[in-house]
């Protein structure tokens, strides 16, 4: 990809893509949070986590963008039905998904969104920022496959192989915690 | 595009999870608003990372997110599976064995 990409159409191209999977993911995130369907919240949970795929391919990541759709949409939705439905959720809406009272769960959400965006903003007008902080997403080559395996298998290594560990024994330790007696 | 959008877009994912974890009584409902965290979790680094020009290192951290958030549905799943089996329901307020 070279610079001459960058020019202002596609900067209003990309920001206005950000903002409509913006949008979906907002709104999708709330409905995973209220709805009264199990069924249905997982399947919302699907579109904010293709959202954040989307998100990711915005900002060059392609490998994490594709990696989110393989283990999020493909394996981890599906431990997600198969955990409603051995617990024999309902198939309609159901009662009592949500406390009766959930003022308090309104207010922690609402506080910590205004000190997060704060926090945001305030970062934003620091004294070494121009206080615009751009992502150039365009003028620089999306990072390829090969550039994250070879950081993977080079300098974070160890942290690989932690990873590998802890894996198996999640796996072990799933089967021997659901396992009949 | 600016760093801000993709922060605020991720402080209110955060903040929606946040809020289904306190509100939600249903076991796995719990979990998926965990993974909702974990997501918006993943935007910022992957956004930060951009912006930065150290994609690479952010890439990779991101993806060990992934790998661990996949372990912890798996085990948390399973814990939910059993609770489920010993006292036939995952309401979150039935479950307090450990209440003095």
């Amino acid at each position: 990809m070279t610079a001459t990409l960058a020019t202002a159409e596609t900067v209003v191209a990309q920001n206005v893509f950000f903002y409509l999977i913006a949008a979906v993911m907002v709104i999708a995130a709330l409905r995973v949070v209220t709805t009264s369907n199990m069924v249905h919240a997982a399947l919302y949970l699907v579109v904010v986590l293709a959202g954040v795929a989307a998100q990711f391919i915005l900002l060059g990541a392609e490998f994490v963008g594709v990696t989110q759709v393989l283990v999020y949409i493909g394996a981890v939705i599906v431990l997600f039905l198969f955990g409603i439905m051995l617990t024999r959720a309902k198939v309609g809406a159901e009662d009592g998904l949500s406390h009766d009272n959930v003022v308090p769960a309104i207010l922690t959400a609402v506080l910590l969104l205004l000190v997060m965006g704060f926090a945001v903003v305030d970062f934003a007008k620091a004294p070494w920022s121009d206080g615009t902080l751009v992502i150039d997403a365009l003028d620089r080559a999306p990072t390829t496959v090969e550039q994250v395996s070879d950081s993977i298998f080079s300098t974070y290594i160890v942290a690989f192989e932690a990873i590998s560990v802890l894996l198996l024994a999640a796996l072990i330790g799933a089967i021997v915690v659901a396992r009949k007696e | 595009m600016y760093l801000v959008q993709f922060l605020i877009l991720s402080s209110v994912l955060f903040c929606i999870g946040v809020y289904g974890v306190l509100a939600r009584r249903n076991a796995v409902l719990v979990l998926m608003s965990i993974e909702l965290i974990l997501n918006a979790v993943n935007i910022n680094l992957i956004a930060f990372g951009a912006f930065n020009g150290a994609a690479i290192p952010a890439e990779v951290f991101a993806l060990f997110i992934i790998a661990v958030a996949a372990a912890e549905v798996g085990v948390g799943l399973a814990l939910v599976l059993t609770i489920y089996r010993n006292s036939k329901n995952i309401d979150l307020h039935q479950v307090d064995l450990l209440k003095g």
